[in-house]
């Protein structure tokens, strides 16, 4: 079973992404804000992140830039999901070490062809 | 064609009288009485066969038609086609077809293609440097554009090449919106790496375009399988996924037999990841290892068509063909 830590600062995201995942057999952690991902991440470090752009105290950019600039023993997988839908972004998250870029609003065939994507389903 | 009788006591000029919302049917309705008319013109127009167990989904799929023509239901609708079949049947039997597909589908057989069928191809057309691809039921454009961007990715390797991509559908609607290389957001997400988003997309306003270097190695025209093909083709790989199993057996026997006479003695067919040619094995068999990937059996009446004689072959005086490929450039250099 693969572990999924969800980065949001909504919890109706948060709740909606979980029951997807879930679905597909993902263990769940949930973190409001990038700061609160890190502490996460560094007590165990999930298989993917499923990560949101905006957030207060940390957001996602920065807290990913954290995330790979960190010594680790394992590399997780990170998935932008945001209301951020241009190419400037889209290029920055992929730069900062992103591995696959979700637009909102997201489905359950958008997160499943993602997950395939990056080869955890 | 000639026009159906309407089977329907109602006057046509129904239609005109209803603005008004169709009632709301319970779900499970059973079919509506112009149910037959529709499954008919399915069976002659697209091949489609419809069961009566389907019929829910005609409401769905016709209601901006009987919108468009100020129809309250099914049964006017079916009456309005009585009287105007030329105009109609096209339409109607269109927005009957399922268009679903996505870029990359199943991804296993474009893996399988890079990995072993394009190599053997490569090596085989080496004197030539020719390859031609026809994606036989291409709905938007998703499958013809994936192998567009595949070759794309691989320019150097194909440099001096002609690579020639056919996408060819029944649908003019899906057609358009293939040529167009316009996708919304929900559909580039589907199959496609964030990476060919960046690489070979660009956004405008809210959707996304293919950039003209994708798009210019595909030509896309209309063309339905139940038609005999305009002979003189001759295709190295041909997709015909998810097309075939909306016909019954015989019809699905039909179009089989034809897309052999375009399809090289050493080309490959590729069908949908839950479709099989089981039943077929007169026409073709599994090409060894690839799932889903079937070659020709050998047929000597064959290789007049293909591949010596390209361009040679007429149609019988009177016979509907639908039109050959019309490449602008013989060869589209990658
Ligand atoms: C489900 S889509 C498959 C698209 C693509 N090949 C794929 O696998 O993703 C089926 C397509 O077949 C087309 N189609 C159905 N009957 C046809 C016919 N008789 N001739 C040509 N195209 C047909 C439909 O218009 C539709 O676009």
């Amino acid at each position: 079973m693969h572990s999924c830590l969800i980065v949001d600062d909504s919890k109706v995201i948060r709740k909606v992404a979980r029951r997807i995942l879930e679905d597909f057999s993902f263990d769940i952690d949930e973190a409001g804000d990038g700061q609160q991902a890190l502490d996460r991440c560094g007590s165990a470090m999930p298989d993917v992140i499923l990560l949101d752009w905006n957030m207060p105290v940390m957001g996602g950019l920065q807290f990913l830039q954290n995330l790979r600039a960190r010594p680790a023993e394992k590399r997780p997988t990170v998935i932008f999901c945001t209301t951020e839908n241009d190419m400037e972004h889209i290029r920055a998250a992929m730069d900062a070490g992103a591995d696959e870029y979700i637009m909102k609003p997201f489905d359950r065939e958008i997160i499943k062809a993602k997950l395939e994507q990056v080869g955890l389903i | 064609m000639t026009a159906p009788a309407s089977p329907f006591p109602r006057p046509a000029a129904r239609c005109a009288a209803a603005g008004a919302a169709p009632a709301l049917r319970p779900v499970t309705a059973a079919p509506p009485r112009s149910f037959p008319v529709y499954a008919d013109l399915c069976a002659r127009y697209s091949g489609l066969k419809f069961s009566e167990e389907k019929s829910y989904l005609l409401e769905a799929r016709l209601s901006a038609i009987m919108r468009r023509e100020g129809c309250a239901d099914l049964d006017a609708l079916a009456a309005a086609l009585a009287k105007d079949p030329s105009r109609l049947e096209p339409d109607i039997a269109e927005a009957l077809l399922n268009n679903e597909t996505f870029f990359f589908r199943d991804r296993a057989p474009f893996d399988e293609l890079q990995a072993s069928v394009l190599p053997r191809l490569k090596a085989a057309r080496s004197a030539e440097r020719r390859l031609r691809i026809w994606s036989a039921a291409c709905s938007t454009g998703q499958e013809p554009y994936s192998l567009s961007m595949m070759f794309a990715e691989e320019r150097a390797s194909w440099h001096g090449w002609g690579i020639e991509i056919l996408g060819t559908d029944l649908s003019r609607s899906a057609l358009t919106r293939a040529r167009s290389g316009l996708y919304t957001q929900f559909e580039v997400q589907r199959g496609l790496s964030t990476h060919r988003l960046l690489q070979h997309f660009t956004k405008e306003g809210e959707r996304w375009r293919l950039k003209n270097d994708i798009r210019s190695r595909v030509r896309f025209l209309p063309r339905n399988l139940m038609h005999p093909l305009p002979g003189g083709e001759c295709f190295d790989i041909i997709f015909a996924r998810n097309v075939l199993m909306y016909f019954g057996r015989e019809r699905k026997a039909e179009v089989l037999a034809r897309l052999r006479t375009a399809l090289a003695p050493d080309g490959v067919i590729i069908l949908g990841a839950a479709e099989t040619l089981f039943g077929f094995q007169d026409l073709f068999r599994p090409a060894a290892g690839s799932r889903g990937y079937y070659s020709p059996t050998l047929d000597i009446t064959r290789t007049a068509i293909c591949p010596d004689s390209r361009g040679t072959v007429h149609p019988a005086r009177g016979e509907h063909r639908e039109s050959p490929i019309a490449f602008p450039t013989p060869n589209q250099r990658v």
